[in-house]
């Protein structure tokens, strides 16, 4: 019997790609068809490979202004319609997306960077998920604790980022249709093509046009969007930096507005955390969709009595992390959505070398094609580095060390974000303890990242205001009703 | 084959004041870090997502066939069935001369004579004892039933370890008797009976149970840990086992030595089968992908893979009398 051992190497086991149909250029989704946009058209890739997937038309103001009209027109009997009809519709749609699962998550990975294994068993089931809770809240909106008969408010404007394309876009559509509004929704202009799809099965479905209007385009298609007098209400998942602008623009009218934007979230690890789960969790925080996710763990404070020993740990998990092809079901990191992106993190990570944090990555060959960017961790990270305080939006961890719980919350608070955090302990009340304090929208206990349509998501300070998700999401979708 | 002599790694010397009393030795196992168990279990779950298809697969069911520990543990066991079994492990595939012989044929102790007529000292022959399964038995019958399955010519021993005593946190009176049955492993020769220590983590239920057994058994010199004996459900599961490769982990870290794991009981697929081997090769990582360090204790595992075995090799599947039942 043989005694040497052998190495395990996994064969490439990459999806098939049959499955997806890819158009050559595509329209803009304005009452209940496929129109062609006015402005300039472009190019949707793929950042793993950097080729042109189609050609994406862009909204102009004028498109904009009709898909603002074709709304407006659908909320007259879309609002007026018995909840329960509304509610067959969204459990029409969940089914819908259910049994196209397979098409929407291989088409996710394809459009924006992520590894099928996250957009299969993680983005497209909560996709569904939100759909079909939301179903259920749409003939029970009086039970919401908004009054006997709250309203919808109108046409809503939703914008939203490329981290997550078709699951931003169940957050904001489920609720608003639910409550009986009716939505302009823009995807980023990186990640178009899910929403794109999730048009046709609004058609599938048989939704009557105009409840969802689906427009393409950049930054300015939102921002007319946005600035439409006729929206009602604008949701905004995005940066801080774009969400104080949209703040800026609609103050002082009537549009009701939640933003959620970027975060800088503590992953905090006591002495006395289950070891190996926490490493877990730090990597699930933080190397989760390389990191493109605004309530990333980006720092982790840990107590440093056992830093060193969790480190090494981290780094041996870290060094069994594969990278590379998207499409393969065993890729734990994919590519980095954008070149912009890929800028960007690079640059942060300059300064962290800059500032004299000590720069750790993951060994391994990238691809030479797409935007790539190792898993990465900078240690000896104080308060005031740049990469403790900005958010980079990549796969970089910045590790801190803490002495005592009051350290821990302090430092944790000391950020001008307040969007997630975690706490690892074995200790039931130092868990109560820390969440008590901590000023986080979220706060985990013992995992990361974990979501469900049931639970409100939101954030504190620059992170944002109003909630989605739960009873308390229904809030940001109605007026109480008298 | 057995790795370092565990009294003469200085690594270990330095856990002498551990196992000194049932106090410190408390102290020491309730001071490991605890593991969180929804955190395990999904860290297990998503090691099953792995998707080992073509050559990787081919390789990972080769190894497997040779990871098998093949057992038989009834009271209706008879001679001309373990000696049947005996020749399975040998030729798992009559019809095909290079499928690889099984790790080892898992027996009761009284039987071990038969199956080593047939295999000699081309397959290892492991017997189970200290009153197995239940390991309610006073020490010196645990002792005599070692002994006497040691020399009658077992390679391997696989003991229970007592429960009862466990539970009732008399942990120093288990690192005893491990010692003690790893002693009466010892031939005239000096060499060791090769040791593995069944935890029967369906009756230990909690994985911080399971973490504190592992570094019990490891410091007192066993050379395997292994979960269950069968007879308790839940047996092997992807969770316990991962709980034990990170203890063997973090032990040759700490001490140097290196010690293997067995799980046993319900693995019955080659895709089971899979997801252990892909759990050993991310966690531990692949200086235990071998015989030596990773075992299946199993007994309709062995078939399943052939059948895979087969319909990789020919591109179709053959049905189960084209495989023996032995």
């Amino acid at each position: 019997m043989p005694t040497q051992s052998t190495t395990f190497d996994y064969a490439p086991a990459p999806e098939s790609r049959a499955l997806v149909d890819i158009k050559a250029s595509y329209g803009l989704f304005i009452d209940g068809e496929f129109v062609d946009g006015h402005g300039d058209a472009f190019k949707s890739i793929n950042p793993a490979t950097e080729e042109t997937l189609a050609e994406i038309s862009e909204a102009d103001d004028a498109d904009v202004d009709r898909a603002v009209k074709a709304a407006r027109r659908a909320f007259r009997s879309w609002s007026r319609m018995p909840g329960s009809e509304r509610a067959k519709y969204l459990y029409r749609i969940a089914r819908i997306v259910q049994e196209r699962s397979r098409e929407l998550a291989i088409l996710e990975s394809i459009d924006n960077g992520k590894p099928i294994k996250e957009s299969r068993d993680v983005d497209v089931p909560i996709v569904a998920a939100h759909f079909f809770y939301h179903a259920g809240w749409a003939d029970k909106l009086e039970y919401a604790g908004l009054g006997a008969n709250p309203q919808p408010l109108g046409v809503a404007a939703q914008v939203i980022p490329w981290n997550f394309p078709l699951l931003m876009l169940a957050w904001k559509i489920a609720p608003a249709l639910a409550c009986g509004n009716t939505v302009v929704l823009k995807p980023a202009e990186t990640t178009p093509l899910t929403a794109l799809l999730f048009a046709e099965i609004c058609q599938q479905a048989d939704l009557p046009p105009g409840v969802v209007n689906i427009i393409t385009g950049a930054g300015g298609t939102g921002q007319a969007l946005i600035a439409h007098p006729d929206v009602d209400k604008v949701a905004f998942t995005g940066s801080t930096e774009v969400g104080k602008a949209i703040a800026r623009s609609i103050a002082g009218t009537d549009k009701k507005a939640t933003l959620e934007l970027g975060g800088k979230a503590a992953n905090i690890v006591f002495d006395d955390a289950p070891i190996d789960q926490a490493v877990e969790g730090i990597v699930d925080g933080i190397f989760f969709n390389q990191g493109h996710v605004c309530c990333a763990g980006s720092r982790l404070l840990v107590q440093e009595s056992i830093a060193d020993d969790l480190l090494d740990r981290l780094k041996r998990r870290m060094s069994t992390l594969r990278i590379g092809d998207p499409l393969d079901k065993n890729t734990d990191v994919g590519a980095i959505n954008s070149g912009e992106q890929l800028k960007r993190i690079r640059e942060l990570s300059e300064v962290g070398d800059a500032e004299g944090a000590e720069r750790w990555e993951v060994a391994c060959d990238l691809p030479t094609k797409g935007f790539w960017f190792p898993p990465t961790i900078f240690t000896g990270v104080s308060q005031a580095h740049r990469i403790a305080r900005e958010e980079i939006f990549g796969p970089v961890l910045s590790v801190l060390t803490f002495r005592t719980p009051a350290e821990a919350v302090e430092k944790a608070n000391n950020t001008p974000y307040g969007l997630s955090a975690g706490v690892w302990t074995d200790k039931g009340s130092r868990i109560l303890f820390m969440a008590d304090r901590l000023r986080a929208g979220v706060v985990w206990a013992n995992t990361f990242n974990k979501f469900d349509p049931t639970s409100p998501f939101g954030g504190y300070k620059e992170s944002g205001y109003g909630r989605e998700g739960g009873r308390q999401g229904l809030a940001s979708y109605l007026k109480a009703g008298a | 084959m057995p790795p370092t002599v565990p009294t003469e790694t200085p690594g270990l010397a330095a856990y002498a004041d551990v196992t000194a009393s049932n106090t410190t030795l408390r102290r020491f196992l309730h001071g490991l870090p605890g593991v969180d168990q929804v955190g395990a279990e999904a860290r297990a779950a998503s090691l099953g997502t792995r998707s080992i298809k073509t050559t990787a697969k081919a390789h990972a069911i080769e190894l497997a066939i040779t990871m098998v520990d093949l057992t038989t543990l009834e009271g209706q066991d008879t001679p001309g069935k373990v000696r049947a079994l005996a020749s399975k492990a040998l030729r798992p595939d009559p019809s095909d001369p290079t499928c690889p012989s099984v790790a080892a044929v898992c027996v009761y102790g009284d039987l071990v004579g038969e199956v080593k007529q047939i295999v000699g000292d081309r397959v290892n022959v492991a017997a189970v004892a200290t009153a197995f399964p239940s390991g309610r038995a006073s020490l010196e019958v645990k002792l005599a039933d070692t002994r006497d399955a040691v020399a009658a010519g077992a390679d391997e021993i696989d003991m229970v370890i007592d429960r009862g005593a466990f539970l009732a946190g008399h942990y120093l009176q288990v690192f005893d008797e491990i010692v003690a049955v790893k002693e009466a492993c010892r031939r005239a020769d000096g060499s060791h009976a090769h040791l593995k220590v069944i935890f029967e983590t369906g009756e230990l239920q909690t994985y911080d149970n399971v973490r504190r057994a592992s570094w019990l058994a490891m410091l007192a010199g066993t050379d395997f840990i292994k979960t269950s004996t069968g007879k308790v459900q839940p047996a092997a599961t992807l969770p316990v086992t991962l709980v034990m490769l990170e203890a063997v982990r973090d032990f040759r870290e700490a001490t140097g030595v290196q010690i293997g794991v067995k799980p046993a009981g319900g693995i019955r697929t080659s895709k089971d089968a899979i997801k252990y081997l892909v759990m050993v090769n991310e966690v531990t990582g692949p200086d235990w992908l071998t015989p030596d360090w990773f075992r299946f204790g199993a007994s309709t595992l062995l078939n399943d893979l052939l059948m895979q075995r087969t319909k990789l090799a020919t591109g179709r599947y053959s049905g189960p009398d084209y495989f023996t039942l032995d």
